[in-house]
């Protein structure tokens, strides 16, 4: 029996089991490239299924857009450069509603502007995602190199309580492979995805292999099947989750910014509040075990654990190899989620080692919620850098060595 | 015979007094009737004049009033 | 068919409601605001030019005209301050087969969403833009806006406005818009009438509509209540067709030049980005319906359902 025709709950439920489906190949480029991370970033897009996007230009970032202006009207999309991040992220949203998958690109400036955008997307979950390819802040900064500052406001950047996800690929493979998670869990989710890479990341070129597009799993759009007359816009099946319409599909839906009932009608009461937010809150945070992905290496027995994400992930590779041939037991714990933090992970880890060591090219961002999840169990280390480079492995190495040396709390 | 007839919603009139004002018939006049919210509503004082031509509709900032043509009396056969 | 037309709508009752959401009524506008006129208007010109309201969306802003997509029953979007057309341009792109409306106000449209307005015109984005021009910030209680006429007291300009203020049909003629014009909230048919045109326009079409704000601007400035402001935008308006718009400037008592200014055609963003494309690219070129494909697609996997 096809899907089309089923309205059992079980059917609307699992969607994200149930319901995979693979990508359109004429936006999948199959084969062995070597390109860099904006690149195989615009490539992992298009093998998603975006084919509305919506940009401004702003270094380290314009490559990704570029390349899609040039390969879209080639796999059937429109690229639109607008007059400033404020419209482009927007913009991609309307598309959106219109039926397209859709996405934006930017830096920390762009970044900033988009704010109040990405929070109508979460309050609308209007699934999407926003690239932002770190570089030196704050402000102008260092367009030209990375950093990876813009990790708090990736969570916190826009105003009120909300949600988002966050994934920070490592390499320009990952730049491939996870755009495609990150428009899945867009969709899954219906929220904004925030796709945290960095200037290194974003112009490095390696190896990027892309598969045959039967072999590339897609989430698709949660779009309703109920009629007209039982269709409530933001009305949630067992997953805290609402169906999605689209413009021009008869559902005469409404769609605002403002607090709203399960109808989509603004409804600017207490409990009304509670409950929107509260389900906006929970929809991620019920899933967390499964959004949270990262890599793990050698936890069992380990005395120091060295958290990281991104381009210092492959810093710190070095350190903990280094660190490891002087006999210290460190193992690995590499973020590619990065929100929601997994909480879970550290608590566990937090109870059996002596520390944790994270290296991150800021002065301090995500170690604090290390901090906090470890909750006193282990002490926690920052190997700060205020960006433009990356950091030497010896200057992680140090802190490994001196977080070993410490007394367990 | 009228060519129109006005229907108010009163409950939802503010008494602007646009309807009153640019009624070229002059079928409208503001009673001294008030709804539920205080306001003093319109009501039809020259019912004869009306026309259909539901200008009062198209001024109503409110919703609250509209004309529509009703259907010639049949000759004959009274 | 237009005869049956009518007799169908004066049986359902007011027109309007088949365009309302009247579970939402009332609505939360003033008394006199001149906004629920322009909806009757807007009505009008939908029942008129016989638009298909499934594929029609509406895209406002923040303000009290933004509150007009609320309270339509149609595929609506209430957006951010300023934005409702770079959202519209997405939509619009991602669905050419849509008409879109964008129905904001003055503030929304003309000074944090001044950017997005000149832009859109100069692309000519095929949207159709209902300026509701009130002269005042009025949700936020009565601030200056790029639009309140000089030596006018607002909140923020207590002593008076001296900033020399927009001429709105001016500012999007100069941006490109094919299709201009401007009415008062007296000009009810007018307005209706510009609407249908505005529909069968490509391109980029702006009507201005004078408002009255009771509450705040009228009130602020001694000038009456929803009705003088009417008396005065009979009196004083004149109708002159094909004006030069940068004749049309606005002051606080004086004349107000409204009519259709500008009525032209230039080919519209998509179908110069199209001409483009396959131009430069010929067979390579994939024109192609974007939307996110539907579930009933063939290579959507199969599920058991006991």
């Amino acid at each position: 029996m096809k899907a089309d025709h089923c309205e059992a709950d079980h059917c609307q439920a699992d969607r994200h089991t149930a319901d995979r489906r693979t990508a359109d190949p004429r936006g999948v480029l199959t084969g062995t490239h070597f390109i860099d991370g904006d690149h195989a970033c615009c490539e992992g897009a298009l093998a998603a299924g975006a084919r509305f996007a919506a940009g401004y230009p702003i270094t380290p970032s314009t490559e990704v857009v570029e390349r899609f202006a040039a390969r879209v009207p080639k796999v059937g999309g429109t690229f639109i450069q607008m007059e400033d991040e404020l419209a482009a992220s927007i913009a991609l949203q309307g598309a959106v509603w219109g039926g397209a998958k859709a996405f934006t690109v930017t830096s920390g400036p762009g970044f900033s502007l988009m704010m109040e955008h990405i929070g109508y997307a979460v309050m609308t979950e209007t699934p999407c995602v926003f690239v932002d390819v770190q570089r030196g802040g704050p402000s102008t900064g260092l367009p030209t190199l990375p950093a990876q500052a813009d990790m708090m406001q990736a969570r916190w950047g826009s105003h009120g309580d909300y949600e988002i996800i966050a994934l920070c690929p490592n390499s320009p493979q990952e730049c491939f492979d996870l755009t495609i998670t990150a428009f899945n869990l867009a969709e899954e989710f219906r929220v904004p995805v925030m796709f945290m890479m960095d200037e290194v990341v974003g112009h490095m070129t390696e190896k990027v292999v892309i598969p045959p597009a039967d072999e590339i799993e897609i989430t698709p759009r949660r779009h309703t099947r109920k009629s007209v007359e039982d269709y409530l816009p933001y009305g949630t099946n067992g997953d805290g989750v609402p169906e999605m319409a689209h413009a021009g599909e008869g559902y005469n839906f409404h769609v605002t910014g403002l607090t709203h009932d399960e109808r989509g009608y603004p409804n600017m009461t207490p409990p009304v509040q509670d409950k929107l937010v509260r389900r906006l809150q929970s929809k991620i945070r019920n899933a967390a075990d499964r959004i949270c992905l990262f890599e793990e290496e050698q936890l069992e027995g380990a005395e120091v654990v060295v958290v990281s994400y991104g381009i210092t992930s492959r810093v710190a590779q070095r350190a903990i190899e280094s660190a490891r041939e002087k006999g210290l037991r460190v193992g690995k714990l590499r973020l590619i989620t990065a929100w929601p933090f997994p909480e879970k992970k550290i608590r566990e880890l937090a109870a059996k080692v002596k520390a944790f060591v994270v290296p991150e090219l800021n002065l301090g961002q995500m170690v604090h919620e290390v901090q906090r999840a470890a909750d006193g169990q282990a002490k926690t280390f920052a190997v700060s850098h205020a960006g433009g480079g990356v950091h030497k492995p010896e200057d992680i190495l140090k802190v490994i060595v001196e977080a070993s040396k410490c007394r367990i709390v | 015979m009228a060519k129109g007839r006005v229907t108010i919603v009163v409950e939802h009139c503010k008494a602007c007094g646009l309807c009153v004002e640019f009624c070229p018939s002059h079928v409208l006049a503001l009673s001294s009737a008030f709804n539920s919210k205080g306001y003093h509503p319109p009501h039809v004082v020259h019912p004869e004049n009306c026309s259909g031509c539901d200008l009062c509709g198209m001024y109503c900032p409110d919703f609250a009033i509209y004309a529509t043509k009703v259907a010639p009396a049949k000759e004959g056969g009274k | 068919m237009s005869d049956s037309l009518v007799t169908e709508i004066t049986n359902a009752g007011n027109p309007v409601d088949a365009i309302l959401r009247t579970d939402r009524m009332p609505h939360i506008w003033c008394p006199g605001c001149g906004i629920g006129t322009t909806v009757n208007s807007f009505a009008r010109a939908l029942i008129d030019s016989k638009i298909d309201l499934g594929s029609l969306a509406l895209v406002s802003g923040i303000g009290c005209t933004g509150r007009v997509a609320g309270y339509v029953k149609l595929d609506s979007f209430h957006t951010t301050h300023g934005r409702a057309i770079p959202f519209a341009t997405g939509l619009k792109l991602a669905n050419p087969n849509l008409n879109v409306v964008v129905y904001s106000g003055d503030g929304d449209l003309s000074a944090i969403g001044g950017n997005h307005l000149i832009h859109a015109a100069r692309r000519n984005i095929d949207l159709k833009v209902i300026c509701v021009n009130n002269l005042i910030y009025a949700m936020t209680g009565g601030q200056t806006a790029p639009t309140t006429p000089g030596h006018s007291t607002t909140s923020t300009n207590p002593y008076g406005t001296f900033e020399p203020s927009f001429n709105l049909p001016h500012l999007v003629e100069a941006a490109g818009a094919v299709y201009v014009a401007r009415w008062t909230t007296f000009h009810v048919r007018q307005l209706a009438r510009s609407i249908s045109e505005a529909f069968k326009k490509n391109g980029f079409s702006f009507i201005e509509v004078i408002s009255p704000c009771p509450t705040l601007y009228q009130r602020r400035n001694k000038l009456g209540d929803a009705l003088d402001t009417m008396k005065y935008y009979k009196e004083k308006s004149k109708i002159r067709n094909g004006s030069p718009t940068g004749e049309a400037g606005l002051t606080m008592t004086g004349e107000i030049i409204v009519g259709k200014f500008v009525d032209r055609d230039r080919p519209d963003y998509g179908t110069m980005m199209r001409a483009q494309y396959a131009d430069a690219l010929g067979d390579e070129y994939v024109e192609q319906d974007q939307r996110e494909h539907d579930q009933t697609e063939n290579d959507q996997a199969e599920m058991v359902c006991s």
